[in-house]
């Protein structure tokens, strides 16, 4: 589904990501992981056309990134708070990214139900607009606004940062029923370790660019990574 | 202590993304500050010798204007000035005095633009007193008195920002005041310029202004002492939301749901709120030109600068910031299958019913005669059909984030309006301009009309070539937009 090719990003000569090359199969539930400057949400950026790449390029579905943007109506993303509009409310917020992505409100209605009780019941009919809610509660919004629209790629970046651990748990389940959807690509960036192992199937870790471990999903992987980020 | 605070607003102005970005913005802002000093200056002097060649007391007919003089400073204040802040959350868990940072925040204000513009009419008028002969010491008495109320002003602003109702009550007391001056019920002036000319006159009045300014100064100290909380002051305020679809603008497709969100945006936030108040208050703006209340203003070529204006000023400063409004969530809108053309449409209609609705409000003029409102109607027309475009092709290389959310309580930042706005906007004015004036000039009567309704039809013409021209821009400049609008102030 998704190929990197010689990906180079620097800035003012320093590299800050290379990537000889990474491939992400279809259907496969992609863990990145590593320590802060690591270039995880560079790579994500990349991967949605947000920063151009210095050299090399990525491939979704045969299409090229940084030339095409036919990528779009199958790849949906929540990186950070910018991908939220604050003076929505989040029944708004959801119709609008519903609107976009080919969803009808009654698809959308639906949908939400489904995720009842990820919202916990702290973000539907609150009254209030998504700047006012705190940071998990946005962050909930936008996961759940990410799986608007059936995309065949999803990436989220930190999705577990800041959400409490009952929600944690719950968006464990998410993910992992994406990621048992065979036509569903999702790649999740974490700081944490066994979140990321408890989701993925295959896990790369980066570190200063580049990428340093590259494995499938096992039960040795938590201590091998462990091992790794254990100075 | 306050030597550190200096250096902090230092470091803050000269690293700001509008100093480090655009130097001929910057530059553009300096000789719009200086015209304005000059132009105080050379008030002081108008002021002075015009009342002497009418024949009264300059000081005396200058005191009963003083009233409508710090009106308009109040006004401007209320509605301009942004209440400079010293970051003050980082400094609450530090080692440093309440007081000190309300001390300072406060006396960050009383340096600014605001106040400071009034020396450059107060001093050079007060020195043109002494020298015609008034007494010194009562001038100077004078001079302080007006100052404190200018100060009084900066209080009263800090006291009322955030607090839009009493503005409300504000304009309407004022209206009623003119409008009992302007049909001679009751003459508030008389009573005001005595008590101003009282501050010259003798040697205690001046206490009055003094002792407002003090106790003024006391209660806004206590004010944000008091509200120096992260759940006071310095909290959010939390509008109840209500959840709207208009549901009537899903028959326009894609163009409808950006329609929705534009509407919703312009109603929810203050910034965009204050963009729409402008421009009803430029709606107003031709009064100056057609009432001929300004000798160098009345003639027809100044007429249609107006009429650009009165028609324009929704369309100049909303469309001027197209895509800028939508700064805070642009990646979201360049990851998200997004039709271009739908999106710059959009925009474009919404200036478009701005200018309509502009057009309409401005149907009062049709008391200074139908040509006047015709040259209106031809100033919309060139509006929708040229400067529509060139606005929204504008905004595409302006790449300042608006920080929509800056509606902040009482320290906070409100960017209401700026100078670089109407910088930007004065080339859109000197086309049709030039086009009446041709037209009057060469051809005849109502030539210079049809000639600007010509070229703003023609205009429509070119709405595709331009929207795709946007839209390239957009792409070519994707990147640098994106970085630039991740830089917040």
């Amino acid at each position: 589904m998704i190929k990197v090719h010689n990906l180079k990003k620097a800035y003012n000569g320093t590299v800050v990501l290379n990537i000889e090359s990474l491939e992400i199969p279809k259907g496969e539930s992609f863990g990145l992981v590593g320590n802060n400057g690591a270039g995880k949400t560079t790579f994500f950026s990349l991967l949605l056309d947000l920063i151009q790449p210095s050299e090399g390029y990525i491939t979704s579905n045969n299409i090229k990134i940084n030339e095409s943007e036919d990528w779009k109506p199958f790849t949906s993303a929540f990186i950070d708070e910018t991908f939220l509009i604050g003076y929505l409310t989040p029944e708004e917020y959801f119709y609008f990214i519903g609107d976009l992505r080919g969803f009808n409100k009654a698809d959308v209605d639906a949908l939400l139900a489904k995720h009842a009780d990820f919202f916990n019941d702290e973000i539907l009919g609150k009254k209030k607009y998504l700047r006012d809610l705190s940071k998990g509660n946005q962050k909930k919004v936008g996961i759940i606004a990410a799986l608007i629209g059936n995309p065949e790629v999803i990436i989220l970046d930190e999705p577990f940062a800041n959400l409490d651990p009952t929600t944690q748990f719950r968006l464990k389940k998410i993910i992992r029923e994406i990621a048992d959807d065979p036509n569903v690509t999702i790649l999740v960036s974490s700081h944490d370790l066994a979140h990321t192992i408890e989701v993925s199937t295959r896990i790369v870790a980066l570190d200063k660019g580049s990428v340093v471990k590259d494995i499938k999903t096992s039960e040795e992987t938590l201590k091998e990574l462990e091992e790794f980020f254990a100075v | 202590m306050f030597k550190k605070f200096i250096s902090l607003e230092w470091k803050a102005f000269f690293r700001s993304s509008a100093l480090t970005g655009n130097l001929v913005i910057t530059i553009l802002k300096i000789i719009g500050a200086l015209y304005f000093m000059l132009l105080f200056v050379g008030m002081s002097f108008i002021a002075y010798f015009g009342a002497e060649d009418s024949g009264s007391e300059p000081l005396v007919a200058v005191n009963k204007y003083v009233l409508y003089y710090l009106i308009a400073d109040l006004t401007l204040k209320l509605l301009l000035q942004k209440i400079p802040v010293i970051n003050v959350k980082p400094l609450l868990t530090l080692n440093i005095k309440r007081s000190t940072i309300v001390n300072f925040a406060i006396g960050k204000t009383l340096v600014s633009f605001f106040n400071t513009i009034h020396l450059f009419f107060l001093v050079p008028f007060t020195i043109i007193l002494v020298a015609q002969g008034h007494g010194g010491i009562s001038s100077l008495l004078w001079f302080l008195g007006i100052l404190f109320f200018i100060y009084c002003n900066n209080f009263i602003n800090l006291l009322l920002d955030s607090k839009t109702n009493l503005l409300v009550g504000f304009v309407v007391i004022v209206g009623a005041i003119i409008g009992l001056q302007y049909y001679g019920v009751f003459d508030v002036t008389e009573y005001t310029g005595t008590f101003f000319y009282s501050l010259y006159s003798t040697n205690y009045m001046v206490a009055i202004p003094a002792v407002l300014l003090i106790v003024l100064w006391v209660i806004t100290f206590k004010y944000f002492r008091n509200h120096l909380y992260l759940d006071t002051g310095l909290s959010k305020k939390h509008e109840e939301a209500r959840t709207e679809n208009y549901n009537w603008l899903n028959r326009y497709g894609v163009l409808g749901t950006f329609l929705k969100n534009d509407i919703r945006m312009i109603k929810r936030n203050k910034r965009s709120r204050s963009s729409v108040i402008m421009s009803f208050v430029f709606v107003f703006y031709g009064l100056l030109f057609f009432t001929g209340a300004l000798e160098m203003y009345d003639n027809t070529f100044m007429h249609m600068f107006a009429a650009i204006f009165v028609t324009g000023g929704f369309m100049f400063t909303f469309g001027q910031f197209v895509p800028s409004w939508d700064s805070a969530y642009y990646p979201l809108m360049m990851s998200q299958n997004i039709k271009y053309k739908e999106y710059i449409s959009a925009k474009w209609w919404l200036v478009v019913i701005g200018t309509i609705i502009s057009t309409i409000l401005a149907t009062f003029y049709l008391y200074f005669g139908a040509d006047i409102y015709l040259m209106i109607i031809a100033a919309a027309v060139f509006n929708i059909g040229v400067n529509s475009h060139l606005v929204l092709l504008g905004g595409a290389y302006v790449k300042t984030p608006i920080d929509l959310g800056s509606a902040k309580q009482a320290f906070g930042d409100k960017k209401a309006f700026n100078v670089k706005t109407m910088l930007l906007s004065l080339p859109k004015m000197l086309l049709p301009m030039a086009l009446y004036a041709i037209g009057e000039g060469l051809i005849g009567k109502h030539w210079g009309v049809i000639l600007v309704i010509a070229t703003g039809v023609l205009g429509f013409a070119f709405r595709n070539t331009v929207f795709k021209m946007i839209e390239k821009v957009y792409k070519t400049e994707k990147y640098s937009t994106l970085h630039s609008y991740k830089q917040k102030n």
